[in-house]
């Protein structure tokens, strides 16, 4: 069973956010909601400067699930992390839960009404009929429903973000850390070492990869 | 004698409710994943490829739909994608 993921190689991300409009534009995402955006550290630091795509990473133990007062998040059977709108009360909880900062809320009217809740859906819609008319003005569009990934990583001009099934971006990656020999700062268990083959211990258990 | 023994008590009650502040309760959240409320959705797979498309499927099948997707994502990576 796939597990979809995202992965940003910060050795190669130039900040363009390419991936922040190409998001907005596919999924046509409302004036103050950023699904995806960048960040930059160390600013202006002659080669300690870096830079990490970030969105809903898709957690397979999500905060936001677990903190939800109304239970409006599901998995799909893929691992990505959906939430029905018609459900959702706006309360801003996941905001607070998650640590990636990637709930928004679209703010209308004259107080600042906060509305329901926005995310990445790893351009894979939400509870409507998949590629309707109603999905696509919820939730964007569902590209893994065309058999398509997430547009943000597919238009990616440098490949710095990666999107799939979690164990081939995490070969991508590995096979670009052994060839370029740095950013073996790596982190997770499949992405350092591989997947387990024949003879060998698997992961620890809880270990997240 | 009587007054002592109250007051022996009254210690004793005291001492025990104390060495209920060094009992140790887990202070670590237990995240339960709540029940979904909300409407089911559908599984991408059930779709059929669309016509213009480039990704091919068997509907329905939720193996071929992963190879798809498994070998589009190999379009990331250009060590496939240009021979070095």
């Amino acid at each position: 069973m796939a597990r979809m993921k995202f992965l940003c190689d910060a050795e190669r991300c130039i900040a363009c956010n390419g991936c922040t409009t190409a998001c907005k534009n596919e999924n046509d995402v409302p004036w103050g909601v950023n699904r995806r955006r960048v960040v930059t550290i160390n600013d202006g630091v002659i080669g300690a400067e870096k830079s990490i795509s970030v969105a809903c990473m898709h957690c397979s133990d999500a905060p936001c699930m677990a903190v939800c007062p109304v239970d409006c998040f599901y998995h799909t059977e893929d691992g990505v992390v959906l939430h029905d709108k018609d459900l959702c009360i706006g309360c801003g909880y996941c905001f607070y839960a998650c640590p990636f900062g990637a709930p928004q809320f679209p703010q209308t009217g004259a107080f600042g009404l906060r509305g329901k809740m926005d995310k990445c859906t790893f351009c894979a819609g939400g509870p409507e009929p998949d590629r309707s008319e109603a999905e696509f003005k919820k939730y964007g569009r569902n590209r893994l429903a065309e058999g398509k990934l997430p547009l943000c990583a597919e238009m990616c001009s440098t490949k710095a973000l990666l999107a799939g099934d979690g164990d081939v971006i995490a070969d991508i990656y590995r096979d670009r850390v052994v060839r370029r020999g740095k950013g073996s700062e790596v982190w997770g268990w499949a992405t350092a070492y591989g997947p387990p083959k024949g003879g060998q211990k698997p992961a620890p258990q809880g270990a997240k990869s | 004698m009587r007054a002592l023994k109250w007051v022996v008590v009254a210690a004793a009650a005291i001492a025990m409710a104390g060495l209920a502040g060094c009992g140790e309760r887990e202070q670590v959240v237990v995240y339960k994943q709540g029940k979904y409320q909300g409407k089911p959705d559908q599984l991408p797979w059930n779709n059929a490829p669309l016509a213009y498309g480039s990704a091919k499927w068997t509907q329905g099948n939720e193996k071929s739909w992963e190879d798809e997707l498994k070998t589009r994502t190999q379009n990331q990576n250009e060590y496939v994608r240009i021979d070095h």
